[in-house]
């Protein structure tokens, strides 16, 4: 065993860290992040099916066929990705609202299939577990950023849980500065590619080792 | 021969357990979700319809017909009286179904306003058939002996501005909801005169 489960497990968080290392998944990561609440619930969702489907696909790696190895492994993901759209409905139906279609997109995220093949398949359950973990915390850790960023330039304030079925801390700067005036282009589908890169262009300045 | 036996068996079994276990999950959230969707969607609309009715309309829901036809209804009561009933309708829009509300007033046999639930229009265009209580507040007072049209069709509705579909959805979905009513009066009245006690 050449690489411990602490080294899996941190890679994720800064060596790897999907979206801006890998340059992964970026669909979700350019659509929903317009408040650090969407960034957060849709980086958790990921999580969740990266973990489950890791587990599974690593508990099964020597029963499933070769061949027929990524239909099985859609099969798995999608069953979580729906188990997760279906209990955010039933207990947090505003992020539900928000999010829509970006939860069901998950089956098709490539971070999850990438670490189910790459990853998964040919390492042990506990491995995969560090392994599911670390790149699913990265995920949301960048989520949450890159979120933070683009709502506290385009509309002033850091939400967490300020949807109606959570009242919870709002951040807002417009009380601390009355002159500040939000800059909208950020929250925009625009804003979120701008933001993206200068991010990326900022991670690559910090050599990766 | 072997290998191609395998991979059968082992895509109908990883079927199987998913389906089966999404399909228990799915009987077990049901009746959560559907109180969500009430209490954060069709709740504010109903109350919005049924202002200064003077029971609880969200509460207060009658239930008609058994099993599949089963059909919920709401009603307001104004005066001491269970005046106004609202019926679920869906018409088809542009982006999707769009899911509608439809007060009916029984004494006035006309409308008594109407409310967009769930829908997926493009905002700023179909969207306003939901946000601009303006333009939903035509249908109110509109006679139910009528077909309600859009203008352009030769109905007094004037359609939103660049969502024809939009509008036409919703005076269609009306008219369902309208045809369901007549259809369903006799049980209802019985029912109403129930609650009336």
């Amino acid at each position: 065993m050449a690489k411990s489960i602490v080294q899996e497990f941190t890679k994720g968080l800064w060596k790897e860290v999907p979206p801006f290392r890998l340059v992964l998944g970026l669909c979700p990561v350019l659509g929903v992040t317009t408040s650090v609440q969407n960034g957060l619930g849709m980086g958790l969702a990921t999580t969740f099916v990266l973990l489950c489907s890791n587990i599974l696909v690593s508990t099964l790696r020597k029963v499933i066929p070769s061949k027929v190895r990524i239909a099985c492994y859609i099969i798995i993901i999608a069953t979580f990705v729906i188990v997760v759209e279906q209990v955010m409905k039933a207990f947090a139906f505003p992020l539900y609202q928000t999010l829509g279609v970006f939860i069901p997109l998950i089956v098709v995220n490539c971070i999850v299939l990438g670490r189910a093949e790459a990853f998964a398949s040919k390492n042990g359950i506990i491995l995969s577990i560090a392994d599911g973990l670390g790149i699913g915390l990265g995920f949301t850790c960048s989520l949450a950023a890159l979120s933070a960023v683009r709502e506290i330039i385009g509309k002033g304030t850091i939400t967490i849980w300020g949807a109606p079925l959570f009242e919870g801390p709002i951040v807002n700067i417009a009380h601390t500065f009355p002159d500040f005036v939000p800059f909208e282009f950020m929250v925009q589908a625009p804003g979120a590619f701008v933001c993206l890169g200068l991010m990326l262009c900022m991670m690559n300045l910090v050599p990766s080792k | 021969m072997g290998e191609m036996i395998k991979m059968v068996l082992v895509l109908t079994v990883l079927s199987i357990i998913s389906g089966g276990s999404l399909s228990y999950l799915e009987k077990n959230l049901k009746p959560i979700q559907e109180k969500q969707i009430m209490q954060l969607v069709k709740g504010p609309a109903v109350r919005q319809i049924l202002q200064g009715a003077s029971n609880k309309p969200v509460d207060d829901v009658l239930t008609l017909g058994e099993g599949k036809n089963a059909s919920k209804v709401f009603y307001g009561v104004y005066e001491g009286k269970p005046k106004v009933v609202v019926m679920e309708s869906e018409g088809k829009g542009y982006g999707g179904p769009i899911g509608l509300l439809v007060a009916i007033d029984m004494e006035k046999q006309a409308l008594h306003g109407i409310g967009v639930t769930t829908h997926t229009e493009t905002g700023g265009l179909g969207a306003e058939a939901k946000d601009n209580p303006e333009w939903a507040a035509q249908f109110t007072g509109k006679s139910i002996n009528k077909k309600i049209q859009v203008t352009g069709d030769g109905g007094e509705i004037s359609a939103i501005g660049g969502a024809t579909i939009t509008s036409r959805a919703v005076c269609d979905a009306t008219n369902k909801a309208v045809a369901t009513y007549q259809e369903i009066k006799p049980q209802l009245t019985e029912k109403l005169q129930g609650v009336a006690k």
